[in-house]
């Protein structure tokens, strides 16, 4: 009887996993990446720009198949490391793994000599340029200097107090590079459209001290930007992960004061924010993904260091351009053609904004009259310019 | 008796664990989530290989650790809240140790002293919170989480400035350790065999201390009846000192290995919460320092394997922190049984009551 029921259970099993193994011999092997977000993966940002781009991948490149983790970040997951995290996703069977903050430097280094069969690419980093990466590691970011001109060029077009804020994250070279890519923007607006006195204008530095708020460690970004909206600031360029700066510049409108607010990272920003919103400065990672992983799997990796451009025929485009700006509601009509003006000049070279002379913060010199910035020596941006007020480093 | 009451306990662990399981598919249900699945998948991402095992076990160490320091305060009856910035100053004072130890010929040395810093750094502050305690009479809860946040405040003003990375303004932390100056850990087994070594000694250090030695005697006969205990010659404000020293100590370590063995630098999340979540495990573990380790054990495996829920199952990754929130209610649920039934008990019989209770009688 017994023996009966064994036999009768052990067919069933049998029949029952045919199918299974069926389907697993037909269908090919997905190529699994893992994306490692440290904000949450719909925070209108940052880490909703990855999170697109991984969903451009998984659509434009048959067989690939993506998993994330979001909030990877230490105040939001406590105790989790990120090797602890690779590990997670290897053993789902990712073979090539996306970190997306400058915070994750570190631990995806060591998880890259951890795992060296498996390919790693870490936004925003600069390991391949120090000789601190490892075969298997790529570093890959944008060109947002040139969205960001774009941003401080529309601020400086549309404040009516000469004053603009700028909602910095922490510091570091990225964050002076990208604050000092909107100055430069808007102080062009400003003195060679407006032709206005350079001296007029203020462009105000605040740093929070992390990509986003976290209660009791930084700075509240909501109230830094209600304070630049209290003391005469009348635009707000946001430079953090999240979209406090927007949102609160929609508060200030309602009570009926004349604000106006740039978002930062995600194509959608503006949404939700249409009296305010002067455009977004945007990141558009589908590209970029989309090169590294073709490399890996065809074999043809390499450890490299990307740090690709907006494509100038079209700054838009979702198949070309890593980088681009959309222009919010609220942008006036004829500061747009402007804008598309300087876009066109941008592109054809006719105007460099990263041309000397230039000082840094304290007097010493950055570009030497008629030098022309390299990419080093744009990547590794040692202070502010003058002119910008705000930190350049922590006191 | 004795079998009886043992047969008590494990029933109401069971219970415990239960209606932690309760609340937890309640609220897996209400995020219209597969209860079976998720726990398969908690299950299978804690214990499910030898590498998440190891991570389990790494949760595990500075969290069994804690609830060590914690039975010492819970002895006498102190309400230690303040062990998470007892954690805290163990590694700021394990980070001065190794910024000062960077570039040494003997990292080992070095790494020895950073642990004895840090037990020297959340002994010092647990002694603090004491203090205020018998000489100032503030509430040891109050001084506890006053100081977290004075450690919390420490540790960003020390990341943001004293040891600030070069042209580095962020709250992401201090600039990494070199390698040498990591906690060992043995390669293909992912584990750190000094730190399981600490581990151990502490449970059995912890174990011994409170049932044969003097200490231990003393400090139950307080946290029972402290009037009484005073009459008996005992000094209350001495044996809270004692014990808060001990509970620092022992935080102050797991801050150290959260340091070395961790995330080898300093930030402001250094103590994960550990802490607070170590204060649930001894409650959970019914102040029991056998069970404690296990009890730890099973909210390191939550802990680690939780993250399935988001990557599985694309849960909303908040869900594992409502998660934990419903196990402090269910086990706060029981602990609120549990002193019912041994009221009641001692409504009947009330010599009984001033032997479990100890607390005065008005006759």
């Amino acid at each position: 009887m017994f023996r009966k029921l064994i036999l009768i259970i052990t067919i069933i099993c049998f029949f029952a996993s045919l199918p299974a193994a069926i389907t697993f011999a037909a269908k090919e092997k997905p190529f699994i990446f893992g994306l490692l977000l440290v904000g949450p993966y719909n925070d209108r940002g940052w880490s909703q720009a990855h999170f697109d781009g991984g969903k451009y991948v998984e659509k434009n490149v048959p067989g690939t198949q993506m998993v994330y983790i979001d909030k990877v970040n230490p105040a939001d997951r406590p105790g989790v490391t990120i090797p602890q995290l690779v590990d997670d996703m290897v053993a789902e069977g990712a073979r090539l793994i996306i970190a997306n903050s400058d915070d994750m430097k570190d631990g995806t280094r060591e998880a890259a000599l951890q795992h060296p069969d498996i390919h790693f690419i870490h936004i925003s980093g600069d390991d391949v340029i120090t000789g601190k990466a490892p075969k298997n590691l790529a570093n890959l970011m944008g060109r947002m200097e040139y969205a960001k001109m774009m941003a401080g060029f529309a601020a400086a077009m549309t404040t009516q107090t000469g004053k603009i804020g700028y909602l910095g994250p922490l510091i570091n070279e990225e964050t002076r590079r990208l604050a000092v890519s909107c100055y430069l923007g808007a102080k062009y607006a400003w003195v060679n459209v407006l032709k206005k006195n350079p001296a007029d204008l203020k462009f105000q530095v605040t740093w929070i001290g992390f990509w986003f708020n976290i209660p009791g460690v930084t700075l509240d970004p909501t109230q830094v930007a209600q304070n630049f909206f209290n003391t005469g600031y009348d635009v707000v360029i946001s430079g953090i992960d999240t979209t406090e700066a927007v949102v609160v510049a929609g508060q200030k409108h309602r009570e009926g004061k004349k604000v106006w607010s740039i978002p930062y990272d995600y194509i959608g920003a503006c949404e939700g924010a249409s009296d305010v919103c002067l455009g977004v400065p945007y990141f558009n990672w589908g590209p970029g993904y989309v090169r590294l992983i073709k490399a890996s799997m065809a074999g043809s990796w390499k450890s490299e260091w990307l740090w690709l451009g907006p494509d100038w025929n079209d700054i838009n485009s979702e198949k070309t351009s890593t980088v681009g700006f959309v222009a919010g509601p609220a942008l006036a009509d004829e500061t747009w053609l402007k804008i598309d003006a300087f876009i066109k000049d941008l592109g054809s070279g006719k105007v460099n904004l990263f041309k000397g002379p230039m000082k840094y913060q304290d007097g010493r010199s950055f570009l030497r009259p008629g030098e022309v910035a390299s990419d080093k020596k744009l990547w590794y941006m040692k202070q502010l310019l003058q002119g910008m007020d705000g930190q350049s480093s922590a006191k | 008796m004795k079998s009886s009451n043992i047969i008590k306990k494990i029933r109401e662990i069971l219970l415990t664990l239960l209606a932690v399981f309760a609340f937890t598919t309640v609220i897996l249900l209400l995020a219209g989530a597969p209860p079976l699945k998720a726990y398969y998948h908690i299950f299978k991402g804690s214990l499910g290989s030898w590498i998440k095992l190891s991570y389990v076990i790494k949760a595990w160490i500075p969290l069994t650790l804690c609830a060590c320091g914690l039975l010492y305060t819970f002895r006498i009856n102190l309400w230690n809240i303040g062990v998470e910035g007892q954690m805290m100053m163990g590694a700021v004072v394990t980070t001065a140790v190794l910024r000062l130890g960077i570039d040494t010929q003997v990292p080992n040395l070095v790494l020895w002293l950073s642990f004895i810093g840090g037990i020297v750094g959340g002994a010092a502050w647990a002694l603090l919170a004491g203090y205020l305690k018998t000489r100032g009479g503030v509430n040891e809860i109050f001084a506890g989480l006053g100081l977290n946040f004075v450690a919390q405040g420490i540790i960003l003003w020390l990341i943001f400035g004293l040891w600030k990375r070069p042209g580095v303004a962020s709250m992401s932390g201090t600039e990494i350790f070199p390698p040498e100056l990591w906690l060992f850990y043995a390669p293909g087994l992912r584990i750190s065999p000094a730190g399981l070594a600490i581990v151990i000694i502490a449970v059995i250090i912890t174990a011994a201390m409170l049932r044969y030695t003097r200490i231990g005697l003393n400090l139950k006969a307080i946290g029972a009846n402290r009037d009484a205990a005073y009459l008996f010659g005992l000094r209350p404000g001495k044996y809270m000192l004692i014990a808060m020293i001990f509970a620092g100590g022992f935080a102050g370590i797991a801050g150290s290995m959260q340091v070395t063995g961790v995330y080898h630098r300093l930030l402001p999340a250094i103590s994960s919460n550990y802490g607070y979540l170590a204060l649930l495990v001894v409650m959970l573990a019914n102040y029991n320092v056998w069970l404690a380790p296990a009890v730890a054990f099973f909210f390191a495996c939550l802990n680690v394997g939780s993250i399935q829920l988001p990557m599985k199952l694309q849960l909303d990754s908040s869900l594992s922190g409502v998660i934990q929130g419903a196990l402090v209610l269910a086990i706060l649920a029981i602990h609120a049984w549990r002193t019912r039934v041994k009221f009641r008990a001692a409504e009947e019989a009330p010599t009984k009551m001033q032997q479990a209770n100890g607390s005065r009688v008005e006759s």
